[in-house]
């Protein structure tokens, strides 16, 4: 049995995430769209944060909400007038696009409720169940070349910044 | 009441189709690659919600997203470097109008 407060948390960020992420997809003014994904980002971050993974919850925060979403609003600053809008879509596209869409929310929403996996462990349950997650393993995931541990994988991904710093000099700079 | 599994794969489920609906409707690229976020938080979420659900005493989950995460600021850095440089080429970001290496 979940406690009120941990149920009404969620109906108030999910119907936000779906509130939004819509808004976002149909919004006609492009720095309309992106506030509203960046409503999203924090939304889920109180997903992560209910879900236990505090500094999940902190690094989609920073990065997405504070990082991605200032690339977004510069990058529609430099490239159209905030006052621009996206022309109406036309029938034959918005019809592919409504298609597709509820295509897809049918056919996941239908495997969703035939999947074996769910065994019905409510949220409170589960978050007794593990570990809490702290600082000094996550530090210990991170830097071990153990079974479980991701050192590889870490400085792949700071090579792979590296590379994305030089790329993105490189790809914007005036000629 | 109880918050299982499939209240939380519902949110992302819808946040899933609303960027493919975004990816297929949109001309703009900026609104293309939003719609791309969109996309990849859901799967972002879909791990979290699995590992916490399934096998709570493991990370893997959170390790998997935090490296997803990494991934799509440096993918969103070098797409809006490209769009940007687009922009200055042929003055607007829209996708019909990129035709030079299209073939």
């Amino acid at each position: 049995m979940d406690s009120v407060a941990n149920i009404i948390l969620y109906f108030v960020v999910a119907i936000a995430i779906i509130v939004f992420s819509v808004m976002t997809v149909t919004s006609r003014k492009i720095l309309r769209a992106a506030t509203y994904l960046l409503f999203v980002l924090l939304a889920v971050g109180v997903f992560y944060f209910q879900l236990g993974y505090q500094f999940l919850g902190a690094v989609q925060i920073a990065v997405y909400a504070g990082g991605i979403m200032v690339l977004f609003v510069f990058s529609i600053l430099l490239t159209r007038r905030p006052d621009d809008k996206a022309p109406l879509l036309d029938s034959h596209r918005r019809a592919i696009g409504i298609t597709v869409a509820v295509a897809g929310v049918a056919l996941l929403t239908g495997a969703l409720f035939t999947m074996p996996l769910i065994d019905g462990m409510s949220l409170t349950q589960c978050l007794s169940a593990g570990p809490e997650v702290t600082m000094k393993q996550i530090g210990e995931l991170f830097t071990g070349t153990a079974r479980f541990q991701y050192l590889l994988p870490f400085e792949a991904i700071s090579v792979l910044l590296l590379a994305c710093i030089i790329g993105g000099v490189t790809v914007a700079r005036k000629r | 009441m109880d918050l299982t599994m499939l209240w939380y794969l519902v949110p992302s489920i819808i946040m899933f189709c609303a960027g493919v609906f975004g990816f297929v409707t949109r001309k703009n690229m900026i609104a293309l690659l939003l719609s791309l976020e969109l996309m990849l938080n859901s799967a972002d979420l879909n791990f979290v919600v699995f590992n916490r659900f399934l096998f709570p005493g493991q990370f893997e989950g959170m390790v998997f997203t935090l490296f997803a995460i990494a991934i799509a600021a440096a993918e969103t850095a070098i797409a809006i470097a490209i769009i940007i440089n687009i922009y200055r080429e042929i003055g607007n970001t829209d996708i019909n109008s990129v035709k030079k290496m299209k073939f």
